[in-house]
This record gives structure tokens, sequence and C-alpha cells, in this order.
């Protein structure tokens, strides 16, 4: 038992940025119509975001010691952040939680990313077939991921999480189990956590503000919207904004998770875009489920047990149930009729 | 092709002069020795395969580097197990690839568009990580399948001396170069490339038959108005599954063919950024039309071999005749497009070609062309009719 | 017997009884229109007879032979051709290529691997083509791309196509929609001489009454999915239902 609740919890992490990003790749398609590649770059993007935040923030100064000399007889260099120099313990807190701060920076650069794509780029090929909006977004992503790694090369960055965030969890006292059963990192609940509150929030503002309400109404059917006056347009372009932040977002979190390189983007999307085809395109609850239940679905398989019975099936299991889904209900999990049918 | 008025024939015959010429064209160009001319060939039969698929029907498939993978292993198999000589390595590299194809497009084929292109890219995938994992005893992981001394090869005799043996066609050796002085140039014959140019030939000749053939009329019509084909009487299916499996074959004679050159097979050659890469040459340039897909082949390997070797220090040399500060950062910023940082260039091409020329470098050498003259032509011009229209790429829905 | 016998045929959308019980029987080498109000199921039910969509109950028999449950690739190889509301043509390819298509499938079958013919060298296939093409009256057009076209030429350009495969029933999905007074005849004449020329079985969905009554020999009238009247052209002018069924109908 305990095993099995492991397991959902180790697919959380995973199927949360499958959701996060699938979240975004739906919006953008349902408000829009548009295929977007470059979605997983995004979420590199944001994961990128965070490095240069912390790389800032962990800046130091050198200074010549006064009383400390080194084994040759030269004053003993002290290198200290530039932060904790001006404020002392909070710089040092600043530190610590770079992840977390750096979500303040990284909501304004996403969106301005995403705006500046969608206003430069992407509207020119509202009306164009969808092979030519996957091609150019393609090539974007590759741009993208490029000019990350003339700056950052092609290695991974480990990123950590604050001090106190960085160790397990003993998760399943929480459910009632014995202690020690059910141990799990704390970041990676905190990131479920975090990816539920920004889905959530992302659904309410759909549900309960009359922009939301709009963007609906036009992802239902956007001439019958235009008709009535309303420029549609300008609440697309802020919708994609919104899902460049949402993607950007999920990589900032992620970095502790996982190492950011140049390259991350590209092996999230093809997975998220399984996850938005799973669940449904066009469908924003289809995406969010099929992200979780795809995440987990992939934990369970990489169990030893499993992969006894069926090798290699840890590789392949999500692929495998698109394929599977596709066939049989080729709208996905919660799809709309009709979307890209016919 | 660039006007009605060249008949098939003269295209044909035009194509084997260029191929031959090669290497003469490409050694002043620092592009002629073998690795990058043999890769000029096979890409281009990867890129006319890939073609027939996307170009007649508009089926985009994101996972054909599949078929090119699933060849190369094929072939070195053969050369393990049978013998050195290409002819049953390429044979199975082309049967096994073309198994493949019958059964991923059987399956993929069920839906279309966008579906399509994911359904591809998942059984892709599936294969890379297979390849990785559970497969190792045939693809032997991450090292990647390659010869060994003590490999069966039961046809060929044994051999004393301590070398691997290198592919070869009945004794004729894959990497056999012949170095010729022409006019103080040094131009080099090799045997793979002729080898090679010989299958893009005979690749190139069947591609062209299949265009103008019913057929491919069919596949045309499937890109325009599948519902209406259906209507017609014509069930679409078939059609399209055997596009696809003759494109899967292109691509694992494309494989096949890389193994012939260098015995070695990996996986990272199944990888979906290089079904990326594939569809990129395609476009680049100009899907639907004979040549495009060999001109974009062409220049994707040429530009990948030169910008790639560039480096900072190269860079500085041809800003050297400007005021120091203004070259550093003219170099800076070029230095960022060259080298490793080639396939930013490969990318920002990519955007510009889908942008402002659909239709890819065919189409432009046409718009250039028409504006030059040919004005008041107009028949002419509907002449052209469908073969005009392989810039748009709709798409199958 | 008729060559096309409907019976019961009912197709539900969600809440909406598109069809409710439609009975038909056309007979052999005749005009039969259908007509309406907008909404009343007309091209619903043209889509139970092509496979395009399949009637919850019910049966459609063409010439002894089910078409219920079968591709609409089959049932267009039985003989039956669609000319469609808004024209269906191949609008990337040339007028004589888009004739040529279908002459292929009916000489060729729903599938032939050929990859190694030319078109070029399928004499047959092109006079027959232009011969048609002269027909519609678009033989000097057949090297333009169909895309360049009127849409009036789209939809000879489509009659043109279902008529290269000498069906033995046309169906017509309102064929003079939205044409000048002038085309409007000139179709008419068409098919006219094409009924006189050849045994065929018309099914035309009209609007316009006058086409209706200068070409059908039987009219059926659909009201909210239900057959009202079927009876012959001269009955039908003074019926009470239909009127009642086309009152408030802003387009009569
Ligand atoms: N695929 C469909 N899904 C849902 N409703 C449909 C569909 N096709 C037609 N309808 C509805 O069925 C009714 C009949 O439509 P239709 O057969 O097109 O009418 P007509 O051709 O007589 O004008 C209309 O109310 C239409 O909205
Ligand atoms: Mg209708």
């Amino acid at each position: 038992m305990g095993d099995i609740v492991l397991q959902i919890l180790n697919g959380l992490d995973k199927g949360s940025a499958y959701a996060l990003i699938a979240l975004g790749l739906t919006l953008i398609f349902g408000t829009l119509g548009v295929v977007n590649f470059a979605h997983g770059a995004l979420f590199m993007l944001g994961a990128f975001v965070t490095v240069t935040f912390t790389n800032l923030l962990s800046f130091e100064r050198v200074t010549l010691s006064e009383t400390e000399t080194t084994a040759w007889g030269s004053p003993l260099e002290i290198r200290e952040p530039v932060l904790q120099a001006w404020f002392g313990d909070f710089g040092l807190w600043l530190i610590d939680y770079s992840v977390l701060v750096s979500i303040l920076v990284a909501i304004p650069i996403m969106f301005i990313i995403g705006v500046v794509m969608e206003r430069g780029l992407i509207k020119h090929f509202y009306s164009r077939p969808h092979a030519e909006q996957i091609l150019v977004t393609f090539g974007l992503a590759i741009v993208l991921q490029e000019i990350v790694r003339t700056f950052y090369g092609a290695n991974s960055i480990s990123q950590s999480a604050p001090d106190a965030l960085r160790g397990m969890m003993d998760f399943g006292v929480v459910l009632g189990f014995e202690p020690g059963m059910v141990p799990y990192p704390t970041w990676r609940f905190v990131y479920f956590f975090f990816a539920v509150v920004v889905i959530g929030g992302v659904f309410a503002f759909l549900q309960f503000t009359t922009f939301g309400m709009v963007v609906r109404a036009g992802m239902a059917d956007r001439e019958t919207v235009g008709l009535l006056g309303i420029d549609i347009d300008k609440r697309f372009t802020f919708m994609f904004g919104l899902a460049a932040t949402v993607a950007g977002l999920a990589g900032v979190m992620y970095t502790p998770i996982l190492s950011p390189n140049y390259q991350l983007g590209m092996d999230f999307l093809v997975l998220s875009f399984i996850v938005v085809v799973v669940g449904g395109m066009g469908s924003l609850p289809g995406a969010v489920a099929a992200g979780f239940l795809l995440g987990i679905l992939q934990s369970f398989a990489s169990m030893n047990e499993v992969k006894e019975i069926i090798p290699g099936i840890d590789q392949i299991i999500i692929y495998l149930v698109a394929v599977i889904i596709l066939l049989t209900r080729p709208r996905g999990l919660l799809g709309r009729a009709g979307v890209m049918e016919d | 092709m660039f006007g009605s008025k060249i008949s098939d024939t003269t295209t044909l015959i035009l194509f084997v002069i260029v191929v031959a010429l090669i290497p003469l064209l490409a050694a002043p160009l620092g592009a002629g020795y073998p690795a990058l001319m043999q890769f000029f060939a096979i890409f281009g039969i990867l890129a006319i395969g890939f073609n027939i698929l996307f170009g007649l029907t508009g089926y985009l498939s994101f996972g054909h580097a599949a078929f090119l993978g699933v060849g190369s292993y094929s072939a070195v198999w053969m050369f393990k197990l049978l013998s050195m000589n290409v002819i049953p390595a390429l044979i199975l590299s082309i049967l096994i690839a073309g198994v493949f194809a019958l059964i991923i497009g059987f399956v993929s084929l069920r839906r279309s568009g966008i579906y399509f292109s994911i359904l591809t890219l998942a059984f892709a995938q599936m294969s890379y990580k297979l390849a990785y994992s559970v497969l190792t005893p045939i693809t032997n992981g991450e090292t990647g399948l390659q010869l060994a001394l003590d490999d069966p090869r039961i046809l060929d005799s044994a051999r004393t001396s301590g070398q691997l043996p290198t592919p070869n066609l009945f004794g004729l050796d894959m990497n056999a170069t012949r170095v010729v002085d022409v006019l103080g140039l040094e131009v080099q014959l090799n045997f793979g490339y002729f080898f090679s140019a010989a299958f893009l030939v005979l690749a190139f000749w069947i591609a062209m038959r299949i265009f103008r053939s019913p057929f491919g009329l069919m596949l045309k019509a499937v890109k325009t108005n599948q519902n209406r084909l259906n209507y017609t009487g014509v069930n679409t299916r078939p059609y399209t599954l055997a596009a696809f499996v003759i494109s899967g074959m292109y691509a694992g004679l494309a494989g096949g063919l890389l193994a012939c050159m260098d015995p070695l097979a990996g996986a990272e050659r199944m990888v979906w950024t290089a079904s990326g890469e594939i569809v990129l040459m395609t476009i680049l340039g100009g899907a639907g039309t004979l040549l495009g897909p060999i001109i974009g082949a062409t220049v994707i390997k040429f530009a990948e071999a030169k910008l790639s070797k560039f480096n900072e220090g190269v860079v500085h040399g041809w800003f050297d005749f400007l005021p120091d500060g203004l070259a550093d950062v003219l170099t800076w910023v070029v230095a960022k497009f060259v080298g490793d940082g080639w396939h930013l260039t490969l990318g920002l091409v990519f955007m510009l070609v889908v942008t402002f020329l659909p239709g890819g470098l065919v189409e432009g050498a046409r718009r250039i062309g028409g504006y030059l003259g040919r004005r008041g032509q107009k028949e002419d011009l509907e002449q052209l009719g469908s073969n005009v229209q392989g810039g748009k790429t709709t798409a199958a829905e | 017997m008729g060559i096309l016998e409907v019976q019961n045929v009912n197709k539900r959308f969600g809440g909406l009884q598109a069809l409710d019980d439609v009975n038909l029987n056309v007979e052999e080498n005749t005009v039969h229109a259908i007509i309406g109000p907008n909404g009343a199921g007309k091209s619903t039910l043209l889509n139970c007879f092509v496979g395009r969509l399949t009637p919850d109950t019910g049966t459609v028999m063409f010439d002894g032979q089910s078409l219920i449950g079968r591709k609409p690739h089959e049932i267009n190889q039985m003989g039956v051709s669609r000319v469609f509301q808004t024209p269906e043509i191949f609008t990337d390819l040339t007028i004589l290529e888009n004739v040529m298509i279908p002459s292929f499938a009916k000489r060729d079958g729903a599938f032939k691997l050929s990859p190694f013919a030319a078109v070029k060298a399928e004499s047959a296939i092109r006079d027959h083509a232009e011969d048609m093409l002269g027909q519609v009256g678009m033989l000097e057009k057949r090297h333009m791309v169909a895309s360049a076209m009127s849409r009036g030429d789209k939809r000879r350009l489509e009659m043109a196509m279902c008529l290269a495969q000498s069906p033995k029933l046309l169906l017509l999905d309102e064929p003079t929609a939205g044409m000048a007074r002038a085309d409007t005849n000139a179709t008419i004449d068409l098919l006219k001489q094409i009924a006189d020329s050849r045994p065929i079985t018309f099914v035309v969905i009209e609007h316009d009454m006058h086409v209706v009554f200068s070409l059908a020999d039987r009219i059926s009238v659909l009201a909210q999915g239900h057959v009202i009247v079927e009876d012959h052209p001269s009955n039908i002018k003074g019926n009470p239902k239909v009127r009642e069924a086309y009152l408030g109908d802003a387009h009569e």
C-alpha cells in the first residue's frame, strides 16, 4: 500500500509539469487555433530565468583580508555575495530562496516573451495550415534553445531548492502510515502544490472574470464573439502571454528537480503534446487530467515489478497510451467533437 | 521543376550530369571530400522519399528518422552476419524499413492532420527509447552497433589480418578514393559517392515517375481534398499507406547507405529532432517539387559542414580589415551563428523560409525567374498547373 | 421497384430529430426533387445515402443493395455520385486533372497501384474528361488551376466530375443556389440535356421552385425531418400542406 502511494507521489511532480505545459498548449490551441511547437522552449526559458536570476543574486565581491594572509604571504581573498554585504542575513535568505523569489521576476519576463512571440510571429500564422504552424514554431524552438546554449553552454546547471525545503518529508505519516514508509522529497511536494495553485488560478480566472468568460466564448465560437464587436484578438494575445507565463513558471520551479540544460524544452514538448492529445485537443480539464494521469502511469511503469513483466515499458508507456487513445478515442479523454477533425 | 518547357528526360539527363560532376563542382567550395559528398547523395534520397509522402499527400510525418535508423541497423547486422558486400545489406535495409513503415503507417494513417503527426512522432520515440533500453542486444545501446573481428560473416572468407573489414561492392571498397588533378584542383573521386549517387539517380527517377503517374495524381488529390476523393470512389487509405511505405523504404535505403559508408549504427539517428531535420530539408528546398528536397538536403548538409567548422579565430580573420573594436564586436556576433552555433542559423533560416517562402528555394527561384522575364506567358504558367502548387504544405485533414 | 428505396429512416443529432421516419421511392431514370424549408433535413438525408452519415434506424436500398454501413468510396463505386452544396473540388489541381481523377476511379476501381504509368499516356481517360468538360462548356479552361475559378464554374466542374463516372444515380444538393437567373437557366438546360441523353436518375435538392418545376418528375416535400407529401409536380403546387410548411420561410 505504501508502495502504491509512493508511486503516485513520484508521478505527481512530472505530472504537474506535464499538466502545466499542456494547459498552456491547450490555451493557445483553443484560443488562437495555433499548434505551438515552441511551447517547450518557454518551459526551458523559465528555467533559465531562474538560473540567471540566481547567478545575479549570488554575485560575489572580493575583498582583501586585512588580518589573514595566505601561505604565500599575500592577503587572503574574501569572497562574499554582494547581497550579503548589503543586507546581511536578509541577503543570504534571498540567495537561499532564489528559486522562489525568481517567480516574481519570471512572471513579467515570460509574459512579455509570450506577447512578443504572439505579436511578432504567431499572429501571422493564424490562417495558415497547421503544418506550417508546426514548422515555424519548431524553427523558433531551435532558435530559442540555441540562443540559450550560446550563453549557458550545453551542460546542465544545477540549482538548489531552499535549505528548508531540500530534504525529505515523511508523507506517509500524513496519510496514517507508519513513519518512514513513504519518504518524499519536500520540494516535489512544493512543486505539486504550486502546480495546483497555478492551475486553479487559471481556471478561476477563466471561470469567474468577464475577461475569462469572453475568452471561453471565443474558444467555443470565435466568429460569433467577433461579431459582437468584442476585440477578441487582444484578449487572445493576453492568453498567449498567460500560457507562456504558466509554462515559464513550470520551468522555474522545476529547476531543483532536474538541472536544466538548453534541450530541456524539447524533451518536455513532445511529452506535453502527447498529453494534450490524450486529454483531448482544446480541452483544458482534459489537458490537466491527462498530465497527472500520464505522470503517474509513467511512475508506475518504472516500478521494478512492472519492468520485470514488460521490459522497457517505463520508456514507452506514454507513447503507447497515446497511440491507444488516439486510435480508440480520437477526440482524447475529454475532447470536444470536431476539433481538428475533418 | 523550373519550367514546363524542360521535358522530364532532359531534366533527368541534366540531373545525372550534375550528380556526376559533383566531385568537380564541390572541390572549389571545399566540399569535395568523400564523407560530405556521400551525405549529399544519401540525404538527397532521404528527402526525395519524405517528399513522396509529405509533398504529395500533405501528411506530415514527424517520425521518419526511425526508418533511417532501422535501415542502418539492418545493414550493419547484415555486415556482421552475412557479408561485407553492400547488396544484401541494402536489400535488408529497404525491406525491414518497409515492414516497419507498413505497421506504423497502417496505424498512424487512421488519423490525419496533427493527430497523424503526433502518432508518427510517438512511434519514432518508442523506437528510439527501446533502442536504448530493451533492444540493446540488437542495437548495442548507447555504444551503437559496430563491426567486430569475430563476427560470423558466413559468406566472406576468413580474414587473417587483424583489421576490421570494410563494406564493398564485390570487392570494390566504398572508401576507395582516387585523387585526380584537374587544372590544379584536387578532385576526389570516391567510389562510395558514386555508388550512392547511382541510387540517388534511381530514387529521383522513381520519384519522377510517381509524380507523373495516376497514382501520384491521386496522392496530390489526397492533399487538396481527401474528402472529395472518397466521394469520388477512391479508397484513400491504401494510397496514403503506399506512399508512406514507399517513403519509409527510401529512408531505409538512406539508412543502409549511411551504414555502407561508415559501418556503425546508433539510436541517435532516430531521435525526433533528426526527423525534424528531414522535414526541414524538404521544406527548405520546396515540398511537392521534384528537385526541391534534393537541393534542400544538399544546402543543409553543406551549410552544416561549413558553418560548424568555423571558429572564432576564422571569423575574426574575416573582419581583420576593420578597426579592432568593431572587428571584435562583429566577430562576437557572427561567431554565435557558426561553429557549434550553426543550429541557430539553421533555425533562423528555417523560420524565414516557412514564413516568407513556404514553397522553399525552388519557389524562390521560380519567382525570380518569373520576375526576370516570361511575363505574359500566361498559358505557360497555367500549364505548370498542379506542379506549381508544391509550395502549399496543407496538412491533410 | 425503384432504384433508390428509403424506408423509415431516422436520424437524431442530440435533441434534434433531423430525420423523422423518412420514406422515399425514386424510380429509375427519373428526376426526383426534394424540397423543403431550410433546416428541414434535406442535406442530412443525402448524407445518409453517400455514407457520410449512418441513419439511426431504417433502410436505404440502391439497386437492390443496402447502402447502410458502406464507406463513401464503396457507394460511389456502386454508381452513386454526389454534387455538394458548397462545391467540393481539387482546388490545387487543374480543371482537366479534376475530371480525370473520377475517370480513373471509375476505370481502376477504389485503389490501383500504378506508380510507373504516365498520366500523359492515358489518352482515353483524357479524351473522356475533355468530352465531359465540353459538355459543361469548360473545355477551353481545362489547364487552369481550379482554385482560380468562379463559384459557378466550380459547380459546373463538380458536375462534370460526377458525369465523368456515368453514375446510375446522381445526387445534387442545391445545384443552383446563389446563381444568377441566367446561370440557373443554363444549369436547368444542362441537367435536362443530361437526363435526356443517357440513362441516369437524379435526386435534386432544390430551393428554387422554378428549377424544381422545370425538371422534376416527382417531388417529395420535407419539413422538420418528415416527408409531408410525395407527389407529381402538378399536384404539389396547390397543396395546402406544402404552403403551410413554407409559410414564414424567408427565402421563398
Ligand atoms: N452533423 C450535425 N450535427 C448536428 N446537427 C446537425 C448536423 N448536420 C445537420 N444538423 C442539423 O440538422 C438539421 C437539418 O440540417 P440539413 O439537413 O442541413 O438541412 P437542409 O439541408 O434541409 O437545409 C439542421 O437543424 C441542422 O442544424
Ligand atoms: Mg442543405
